[in-house]
């Protein structure tokens, strides 16, 4: 393959099928590669498709997408080892068309998004993976595969390679990953008759569930645990940051059994057949921890520029909104017929700025450098809350004031005046 | 004890026989200046063992490509890690 392409894209996934799908679509010559035997036999997610970022792409992709189910409850539980304390939202504005978001099944999501791709005109390569960039000088000329002889050359390669980024990195353009930045996720697909999960959740007609969980089934970890509903299966699991397991010397899997193993989330899942087990690294270093974006002939889109919004479980959509807008800049300054220098990607960066991605990783920049040194978050308060919930609702004799008292006290001897005042203001420092 | 083998059971893989995607740079690393040894609990397929004279064995048969090892390294940088050959190694059916 001697031809030379307008673009190459790396990676299958949600943000390189964007990249891909919308250079095409503008009558680009593309050629995308993916290491997986079919797109998404690689990938991995939670997973919950937000409709947004695709419905900017592609406008009518409801009419033929695999969707499971769509959401119209969202629990938050903070669990204590026997309790937890929730908040739910349930409304059914979510349950009219059309849905806001969607639990989906990559496997089966990225084959259709490639389809599309596909369809939209771009040349799309499985079962092939990219070792490295080729480099003239300092500028990125194309791509090394396993499988050609020689490279293959593009004015242009965008990055979708996913969260390792080893491209990027092999090229020098970035510095290992550190524990600290990056959530290792570990997941179960447990498969149950629609009645049984529709029963058991409490709706009907594809709508769905998610139930996002933080608290003791950690084991005083940074994370959160999930557990999403979709048409005929469940998906449940639990992610913490790497130096947490490293320190804690907690084996993933073990985590998860015992989350499974909770008195409130084992009936959920009961009479499950489990069908797989995946981990994955989610990149949830912040804003703080962001790679370069581009340089003299490349672009970083999706997990491999560390596009996640770990507090409210965004990344897919990132993901997409990011392919989508390394794609604009490419068509952009093909029509202009501007070279892609590194002074001229730099407009990747000023669109991203300029959309939501950027501002909402601004938003909680110092977010991970404060949960890095406060663990009372996830193992104290988490306590404290579940045991006032206890003392408050249990009836036993003893009066309501003499209950607050002794809740106050919980709180003080745990954390003291000026700890609780320290803790609400980092709270509000992070989430600001 | 949990045995995660029976986890790794319902997957499918295609494995690159003789051709381990990863590596362990020097086995000596591992065995004499590691002392942790986080690969050994940190990875979530279970690839790393810790053999009774300390040193560390690795079989890539169930790994799930996530890069946890490689990262978890860091104080020795001791892991080479690649992606498997094209179309090779862990094959999602639902992801």
């Amino acid at each position: 393959m001697t031809e030379k392409f307008d673009a190459i894209v790396v990676g299958a996934g949600p943000a390189g099928n964007a990249a891909a799908y919308t250079m095409a679509k503008a009558g680009l010559k593309v050629l995308q590669i993916e290491r997986g035997e079919y797109p998404g036999s690689k990938n991995v997610q939670g997973a919950i498709l937000y409709a947004d970022a695709l419905e900017k792409i592609i406008p009518d992709f409801r009419d033929d997408a695999p969707l499971e189910r769509h959401l119209i409850e969202q629990r938050v539980w903070v669990l204590d080892d026997e309790s937890y304390v929730g908040t739910t939202y349930r409304s059914n504005d979510f349950n009219k068309p059309p849905y806001n978001r969607y639990t989906i099944i990559r496997a089966q999501f990225d084959k259709w998004y490639s389809k599309k791709v596909q369809e939209a005109g771009a040349l799309v390569i499985c079962e092939t993976t990219v070792t490295d960039l080729h480099m003239d000088g300092d500028r990125v000329v194309g791509v090394k595969t396993d499988r050609t002889g020689g490279s293959i050359y593009a004015d242009v390669v965008i990055l979708a390679d996913g969260v390792n980024s080893l491209l990027a990195r092999k090229a020098g353009f970035h510095e290992e990953l550190k524990p600290k930045d990056v959530a290792l996720a570990v997941k179960e697909i447990h498969f149950l008759p629609e009645q049984t999960i529709e029963s058991r959740f409490n709706v009907a007609d594809n709508a769905g569930v998610v139930i996002e969980m933080a608290g003791k089934i950690t084991k005083g970890m940074i994370g959160t645990g999930f557990l999403y509903t979709n048409k005929e299966s469940l998906t449940i699991g639990v992610g913490c940051l790497l130096s947490e397991f490293k320190k804690q010397g907690v084996a993933p899997y073990a985590l998860l059994e015992q989350m499974k193993a909770h008195p409130a989330i084992k009936p959920l899942i009961e009479g499950g057949e489990m069908k797989e087990y995946t981990a994955h690294l989610i990149p949830e270093g912040g804003y703080h921890a962001m790679p370069p974006l581009c340089g003299e002939g490349w672009m970083i889109a999706g997990d491999a520029g560390m596009f996640v919004n770990s507090v409210h479980r965004e990344g897919s959509n990132l993901a997409m909104t990011t392919g989508q807008l390394a794609a604009e800049t490419v068509i952009e300054l093909k029509n202009e017929n501007k070279p892609f220098t590194a002074k001229h990607l730099a407009r990747y960066r000023e669109k991203l700025d300029a959309s939501f991605v950027m501002k909402d990783l601004k938003k909680y920049k110092r977010l991970p450098a404060i949960f890095e040194k406060s663990h009372q978050f996830f193992t104290t308060y988490p306590e404290l809350v579940n045991r006032a919930a206890h003392t408050m609702i249990a009836v036993d004799g003893v009066d309501k004031k003499s209950k607050e008292r002794a809740i106050r006290r919980s709180f003080l001897s745990a954390r003291s005046w000026k700890g609780l005042m320290g803790d609400a203001f980092k709270l509000w420092r992070a989430f600001e | 004890m949990i045995r995660v083998e029976e986890k790794l059971f319902q997957n499918r893989y295609r494995v690159d026989a003789g051709r381990p995607h990863i590596n362990i740079a020097d086995p000596s690393v591992c065995a004499v200046q590691c002392q942790q040894k986080p690969c050994t609990f940190c990875c979530p397929a279970a690839c790393y063992t810790q053999e009774g004279d300390g040193r560390v064995t690795l079989i890539t048969d169930g790994c799930l490509e996530c890069g946890t090892c490689r990262i978890i390294c860091s104080e020795h940088r001791n892991v080479q890690w690649e992606y498997p050959r094209g179309g090779y190694g862990i094959l999602f059916k639902f992801g």
